[in-house]
């Protein structure tokens, strides 16, 4: 079966100083990847040139086998590869629903109509969606009054409109409480599984990614030091050297 | 055929818009009673207050004095001054707001060439008089010209050719020009440069320069006028520009062992704040305030500075003769029925309150042959001045009737 | 030739000599220009204040050393104490001036949206326009030469006033003191910070009202000695303000917002490139520095030293929420407007007729900007190219081709939109009060046109004989023709703004960053949105041009932008009835104001300041709120 995502010696260096220094994995359909290592291991450089924010200076990038490196981030998620961000990033003037209806919209290429009011379109879908991630009851406020968790899992509605076959997640829990983190992220496995989505996601919190991740790469330095499954990682004596040691600190 | 036939026009109008009627009725004067005619003026009084101030204290004095004598066969003459801020889609928006709300009976004004221009346009539109005191511009009464519009003061054409007419004599043959970057500026270097080079085939012109309308960049240009080595320069730059080109040029010694023939610049508004940079032997248009002791003049001069409490300047004298003229022109016609003031207006003679005698507005062009002074500038004392001048009458300095005809878009 | 002596030729050889000096005499301009814009930049970076009252405090600066000069008890010490203690005591004046303005009307609008506070420093040019004419009169004033800097000197046997020469050090001096104070004392290094970060200082508890007084101290202080330095060398005139202020923001946008020694090479650019411009092309005075500054925005978007913000764009500040439907009783009253707008014009006389047309134009030119100003988050220094492209659209039509009106005004939205599409192309890729300028030296260079090229525009004398159609040519029947057109105009921008295309305006605006993760090309949508402003700018610009027979190089002037921009922020930017009722308020009070008193400019600009700090959300703003309450 053809990987959803490829990566092949992906190297990003920043002044002489490789961030990301020859990375290369693979993502099976419905797999969830979990990418750690401790700060600044390079792990965000490594997700953005994956989801396209960053052009790699070597190395490719696949997705279902097509190369897409160096494309930008729109086209990306025209493959089908959706996005949460480390700090949400949502539409703060528009409510929640039509949040998820932006993406809907910009999915089905209506986004340059000028006449039907937004209002009356694809409606039903967006309610849907938010159904999924359960803030159907949230639909009609204004998404620049929600609670920080709720932007999260508006943030995974918005991902899932376009159908996507691979989530890239980019610390889905950073700035929640402990016991949101487990909630949203049980959430979002359970969605991903149940729709067959694979999902990349980095993680500092490692009750998250030793609950749901099929399988974890650590990161040190720019290099891949490290991977498995999620046991075999933690019981990995460098691992617990240089990240878990880190960790401590 | 009459278009202007009074009854269909208040036909068509008063259906239209309900008012108008003062306008559209033609009316003996006397038949009115005692009622003030209104006139409304138009003028950039705030974007050029330091030439519009004056203009109208001279407008006011020649209007109380028209009130004094009696007014127009009874009736006292009443102006509304309107500020247009310099911009011509305003003054547009002022004369339909003057002509037909506040029912003027004409309009007077402009000091800018484009605002002149838009109001001839807006008095060809509507069908009412329009009497241009200072906007210069040849356009208003040749390329443009229409039925309705007169102009007062002699044109750019008419002050570039009495300037010519002393530069043709002189020995220079090397001619730099310098103007403001506008219409005004373009036409008087044109001028100036057919003209003369007409009356002396052999001069010759090495080079122009055209800095922004009051951004003159002085130094800069005071330079790349330098190094086209002119025995003589043609400046028509004004106010600011004119004030930082001579500081510049007097201390790069610009001005030394050349002849500089200059627009305006003989106005005590533009020679007054020079003060002790005034620049010695330039040929000049413009008032020689002072010295200019005839009757009528002197007379006028005290009368003004009486109410007053300061000199006329050139603009006091422009904004009097007009109101001036107008006086004159309602006298004779003793009426305000639009057709009838123009008829009136069309070769109405004045006299000046420059004391020079008698002024005629042209039937032809609608130009009036009001003058200017030539003559050279000194510095007396800590000012500057006009000496050994004299009076151009205006009807000199305009071209042959047959070119003018040409010019001007003639009716049927 | 051989009959050419040697000093013949030396002065027949054009190129030493007079390049020298010329190079001179760009310095000597370039200094003057980077004193005034150092200041501006300085307050820029701190306080992110678009300073338009800056040109009035150089013109205060001017004129009160003029007094000080040549009036003052100073001038009785008379030689040098007499002129530059004047000068230096004018400068100080203007500093506390400057903390004055700060501390009594800007610091109580910080938190308004962004742009806002430019209203009340417009306001503030307004007022000093006046009380200048009040206090000095109209005329030009001529200072006294500088003791000790009279005449000239003679460089390669031109002769070179020694005051330029002193204005020449005067520059790089001054930005030596800048750089000591900015990087050797507390007060320029907490400076430095807060112009990189903001909120940073803030927290480390430095008292930030403070830091902001003291910067607007510094950087009037800076525009008032530029202005009193001008003394010896130019006039000092009522016109000052407005020559300057667009010059010095040219230079401090090339130079890159913020950046002192930017500043000082833009200036240095822009005045050499002007002083050897003018022996070349002596007719490009006009247009030279916006030329500059596209050439220098299109090539590097931040101005030549100006840095990207670093990390992600600021999260704009959440804008407020699209209003739902309006609740019954405004709706009623629109519709009663709408009703009374409909029937009453028959009875009305002529001019409130055409008063009504003109607001009509001006309502939907201020609703077209609004559109990229509001949803769009665009700011446009610029707007009245497109409005002007209308006007012209329609003129040249019916000078060159006698087009009747009715082709106009459909030609009209379709040039003016084809404008907005190649200049919208290069603007909207920028950002801020970058995008913002180079609309502007879109606009300038668009007016530059219109204004040289004379065969085709009429030059400034602009085309006249642009009238309606017989049947529009009643003032009634001309105001609804423009009521239909202007309210079809705003009743589409408003449907565009709630249709998917102004959802995703919004949304690029909200954050870029979710917008690109989410398919929407933030560049396609904002310069669509740009060319649909300018179209309708377009249509409202050939109406207005019908409205008055005739078209000038005034209708895309900066006066006109810069109308625009104060209808659209005096109503308000959250909604479309912002730039409605700022259009109307503003237009109406300045007509009415003008008809009343000679001081309109003063009293506008006292009643803008009173708006400003009652409504800081714009009238719009402030009706909702109550509506809210």
């Amino acid at each position: 079966m053809t990987p959803v995502l490829q990566a092949q010696g992906l190297v990003k260096a920043w002044g002489g100083n490789r961030a990301v220094d020859g990375v290369s994995f693979e993502l099976a359909p419905g797999e969830m990847l979990a990418l750690i290592g401790p700060n600044g291991a390079g792990k965000s450089t490594c997700f953005n040139m994956l989801n396209g924010q960053l052009r790699p200076d070597a190395g490719t990038v696949r997705l279902g086998g097509r190369d897409i490196t160096g494309w930008a981030p729109r086209a990306i998620w025209r493959q089908g590869v959706g996005r949460t961000f480390q700090v949400t990033a949502t539409f703060g003037s528009l409510t929640v629903l039509d949040n998820v209806r932006m993406a809907l919209l910009s999915h089905a290429r209506r986004l340059l109509g000028l006449w039907q009011p937004a209002a009356g379109l694809m409606t039903r879908e967006a309610e849907e969606l938010l159904e999924r991630v359960g803030m159907a009851d949230q639909a009609d406020r204004p998404c620049g009054i929600l609670a920080y968790g709720d932007l999260k899992r508006l943030e995974l509605a918005m991902a899932l409109a376009n159908r996507p076959r691979l989530l890239l997640m980019d610390e889905p829990t950073a700035g929640m409480a402990p016991a949101g983190r487990l909630a949203l992220m049980s959430q979002t496995a359970a969605i991903a599984r149940a729709a067959g989505i694979a999902v990349l996601f980095t993680e500092h919190d490692m009750d998250v990614v030793f609950n749901h991740a099929d399988r974890v790469l650590v990161l040190d330095r720019g290099r891949l030091v490290a991977g498995g499954a999620p046991a075999a990682v933690r019981a990995n004596p460098l691992v617990r050297q240089i990240y878990l040691g880190g960790m401590a600190d | 055929m009459d278009l202007r036939n009074p009854s269909f026009r208040l036909g068509r109008r008063g259906l239209l818009t309900g008012t108008a009627l003062g306008l559209a009725a033609p009316a003996m004067l006397r038949a009115q009673g005692t009622a003030p005619i209104r006139i409304g003026e138009i003028n950039s009084y705030t974007a050029q207050p330091a030439f519009l101030g004056p203009y109208r204290n001279g407008w006011l004095l020649a209007q109380e004095r028209v009130n004094a004598e009696g007014g127009i066969h009874g009736r006292p003459l009443e102006t509304l001054f309107r500020d247009d801020a310099g911009r011509p889609e305003d003054a547009v928006r002022i004369a339909g707001e003057l002509v037909a709300s506040e029912r003027v009976a004409l309009l007077g004004g402009g000091y800018l060439s484009h605002v002149g221009l838009a109001l001839g346009d807006f008095a060809l539109q509507n069908k009412v008089l329009y009497v241009a005191s200072e906007p210069l511009t040849d356009a208003l009464v040749w390329s443009k010209g229409n039925h309705y519009t007169f102009r007062l003061r002699p044109s750019t054409y008419m002050q570039a050719a009495m300037l010519v007419e002393e530069a043709a004599k002189l020995p220079a043959k090397r001619w730099a020009t310098i103007a403001p970057n506008y219409e005004y500026g373009q036409s008087a270097v044109r001028w100036f440069k057919e003209l003369l080079a007409k009356a002396r085939p052999d001069v010759e012109f090495v080079g122009e320069q055209f800095p922004a309308l009051g951004r003159i960049d002085a130094g800069a240009t005071v330079q790349a006028l330098e190094r086209l080595r002119p025995e003589g320069i043609f400046n028509v730059t004004f106010s600011t520009d004119l004030l930082n080109f001579v500081r510049q040029g007097n201390t790069r010694g610009l001005f030394e062992n050349r002849v500089v023939a200059s627009m305006l610049t003989g106005e005590p508004e533009y020679l007054e704040p020079l003060g002790e940079e005034c620049p010695d032997g330039w040929i000049v248009t413009g008032y020689p305030r002072d010295a200019l002791n005839n009757p009528v003049h002197i007379a006028l001069r005290d009368a003004y500075r009486a109410r007053f409490g300061e000199l006329p300047r050139c603009g006091s004298i422009v904004g009097y003769d007009t109101a001036l003229a107008i006086a004159t022109m309602l006298r004779k016609v003793g009426s305000t029925d639009t057709e009838a003031m123009v008829a009136g207006f069309k070769g109405l003679r004045y006299q000046t309150g420059y004391g020079t005698g008698e002024v005629e507005f042209r039937a032809l062009d609608h130009q009036a042959t009001l003058g200017a002074f030539v003559g050279r500038t000194r510095l007396q004392g800590r000012t500057g001045v006009m000496v050994d001048w004299r009076y151009a009458d205006g009807a000199n300095y305009l071209p042959p009737d047959e070119q003018v005809r040409r010019w001007r878009p003639q009716p049927g | 030739m051989s009959r050419c002596g040697a000093g013949v030729r030396s002065r027949a050889d054009p190129a030493l000599d007079t390049l020298v000096i010329q190079a001179l005499n760009g310095l000597a301009s370039a200094s003057s220009l980077f004193l005034v814009a150092s200041g501006l930049t300085v307050i820029f970076g701190v306080s992110r204040i678009v300073n338009f009252a800056h040109g009035s405090f150089y013109m205060l600066g001017a004129y009160l050393a003029w007094t000080l000069v040549s009036h003052g008890p100073l001038a009785g010490l008379g030689g040098f104490w007499g002129f530059w203690g004047g000068i230096l005591l004018a400068a100080l004046a203007i500093g506390l001036i400057g903390a004055l303005a700060e501390m009594t009307i800007l610091r109580r609008i910080y938190r308004a949206p962004e742009l806002f506070q430019l209203l009340a420093t417009f306001a503030l040019v307004l007022v000093v326009q006046d009380l200048v004419l009040l206090f000095w009169g109209p005329d030009d004033k001529f200072g006294p030469r500088a003791p000790l800097l009279r005449g000239a000197v003679e460089i390669l046997g031109l002769r070179f006033p020694r005051y330029e020469l002193f204005l020449i050090a005067i520059g790089p001096v001054m930005l030596g003191l800048l750089w000591l104070l900015f990087h050797r004392t507390r007060f320029g290094i907490l400076l430095r910070a807060a112009t990189q970060d903001r909120e940073m200082v803030a927290a480390l508890g430095v008292d930030q009202r403070l830091l902001f007084t003291g910067v607007f101290f510094l950087g009037s202080a800076l525009a008032g000695l530029g202005g009193a330095l001008q003394l010896p060398r130019e006039a000092v005139t009522i016109h000052m303000d407005m020559a300057i202020i667009v010059q010095v923001f040219v230079v401090v946008v090339v130079g890159g917002l913020g950046s002192l020694p930017g500043a000082f090479l833009a200036a240095l650019l822009i005045s050499e490139l002007h002083a050897f411009g003018i022996l070349a092309f002596p007719r490009i005075t006009l247009v030279l520095v916006f030329l500059v500054m596209a050439v220098v925005l299109v090539l590097r978007p931040h101005g030549l030293l100006g840095r990207e913000p670093e990390g992600a764009p600021p999260a704009s500040e959440a804008g407020q929420p699209l209003p739902g439907p309006a609740p019954r009783w405004l709706r009623g009253l629109g519709w009663a407007a709408l009703a009374l707008l409909l029937a009453l014009p028959p009875f009305l006389g002529e001019y409130p007729l055409i008063l009504l047309a003109d607001f009509a134009a001006l309502v939907l030119f201020a609703a077209s900007l609004h559109f990229i100003m509001g949803p769009g988050g665009m700011a446009s220094f610029g707007h009245a190219a497109y409005f002007g492209a209308g006007a012209y659209a329609a003129a040249l039509l019916a000078r060159h081709l006698a087009a009747p009106m009715e082709a106009g005004l459909i030609a009209a939205p379709f040039f003016a939109g084809l404008v907005g599409l190649a200049f919208g192309w290069f603007c909207v890729r920028l950002s801020g009060v970058y995008s913002a300028m180079l609309t502007l030296a879109f606009a300038q260079i668009a007016w530059s046109l219109a204004f040289q090229w004379i065969e085709v525009t009429g030059g400034d004398n602009g085309i006249l004989g642009v009238w309606p159609s017989e049947w529009a040519r009643g003032r009634l029947a001309f105001w609804y023709l423009s009521l239909a057109l202007c309210g079809l105009g705003v009743w589409l921008l408003r449907r565009a703004i709630h249709a998917p295309f102004g959802m995703a305006l919004r949304a690029q605006r909200d954050s870029p960053l979710r917008a690109e993760a989410i398919g929407i090309d933030a560049f396609r949508i904002r310069w669509l949105a740009f060319a649909l402003a300018a179209a309708a700018a377009g249509v409202a610009g050939s109406l207005f041009a019908y409205g008055k027979g005739s078209v000038f190089p005034s209708s895309l002037d900066i006066p006109r932008s810069v109308d625009a921009l104060l209808m659209v922020l005096l109503g308000g930017v959250q909604t479309l009835s912002g730039p409605v009722l700022g259009a109307i308020a503003y237009a109406g009070l300045q007509e009415q104001l003008a008809r009343l008193t000679d001081l309109w400019r003063l009293v506008l600009g006292l009643v803008i300041l009173a708006l400003v700090l009652f409504f800081p959300s714009g009238l719009a703003g402030a009706l909702q709120r109550r509506r809210g309450a």
